[in-house]
């Protein structure tokens, strides 16, 4: 437990500053504060977060926003079972609720995906990154208040520059490169042609590249 | 409800699922690399669509604007191995420095 918040710290104030950049995204796009925090304590996934409040912002669709966040999120669902192991006679309730605590760094410092897999230090690590996470969107909530525009000190650039690095973390090896490019492709063309979030949900079908050769 | 409340919910209880699935309900078995891989490259697709159209898009026109100084900074930065809140300070200094003096 002790050994998680160690390992931890330094990503805490990280958490914070993103957290914060949520929520002042959120208010920007028409979330009031409370809904801020509340998708934070609930959904506590910063890219689906960040991804649902800026298609909101620029006209898109309920379904399209949520959409975009779930597939985002689609991934603790290979993550969870990697580590289910460890989570092996406890009641349900309890597995549920842990699960909650499943992030990407909390899962990879622990140890996920490899047999040392450590549930406890997840936990220790996962809860620290929640208030850290719930109490940034929290402050930036409250400073958001006076952002009445995306555009409104840079802004959106700074939110575009948080998906270009959210994305190069993910990009580690050549075929998630080649999902990049062509998801990035099809986004440009189907701008002009379809509504706001569509573009986003239609370029996953830049993965179908990784089809014949996975 | 408001457009805002529904998505927080949805996306919160979905997402609340999804994190569940693995061990709330199978104990400890893999799923099949073919799918795993696939899933992997979701994030990569998406992140890359919403960096073209935070970047480019307005409604449902591309435009090239003080955006593009926010993005070519914050890809500089992330060239530097630069922390993610750096990256995007800086993405939001250079778009407003470049949105003030155009």
């Amino acid at each position: 437990m002790r050994k998680g918040l160690r390992v931890i710290a330094p990503l805490l104030p990280a958490a914070f500053a993103i957290g914060a950049s949520f929520g002042v995204l959120a208010r920007a796009s028409h979330f009031s504060a409370v809904a801020a925090v509340v998708m934070s304590a609930t959904t506590f996934a910063g890219s689906s977060q960040v991804a649902a409040a800026s298609i909101l912002g620029a006209g898109g669709g309920i379904a399209a926003a949520v959409l975009a966040a779930l597939l985002l999120n689609l991934r603790y669902t290979p993550m969870g079972v990697t580590v289910a192991q460890s989570f092996h006679g406890l009641p349900v309730w309890r597995r549920l609720a842990e699960a909650q605590l499943l992030v990407d760094e909390s899962w990879a410092l622990a140890g996920g995906g490899t047999r040392r897999f450590d549930r406890r230090m997840m936990l220790a690590m996962g809860a620290a990154m929640w208030f850290a996470w719930v109490g940034g969107t929290a402050a930036g909530a409250l400073l958001g208040s006076v952002v009445s525009d995306v555009s409104s000190f840079g802004l959106d650039g700074a939110f575009a520059a948080l998906f270009l690095a959210l994305l190069a973390a993910q990009v580690t090896n050549r075929r998630a490169l080649a999902a990049a490019v062509l998801g990035a492709a099809i986004a440009a063309v189907l701008t002009p042609l379809t509504p706001p979030g569509v573009p986003i949900i239609a370029a996953t079908a830049a993965v179908l590249v990784g089809w014949k050769r996975a | 409800m408001s457009a805002t409340w529904i998505t927080v919910l949805v996306t919160g209880v979905g997402t609340i699922v999804l994190k569940a699935v693995g061990p709330v309900g199978v104990a400890g078995r893999e799923l099949p690399p073919r799918v795993a891989s696939l899933l992997s490259m979701i994030g990569p697709a998406i992140l890359a669509a919403l960096v073209v159209t935070e970047t480019f898009a307005d409604g449902r026109s591309l435009v090239v604007d003080a955006r593009i100084v926010g993005i070519a900074a914050g890809a500089v930065a992330v060239l530097l191995r630069a922390p993610l809140w750096a990256v995007v300070v800086a993405g939001g200094a250079a778009t407003a420095v470049a949105r003030l003096i155009s």
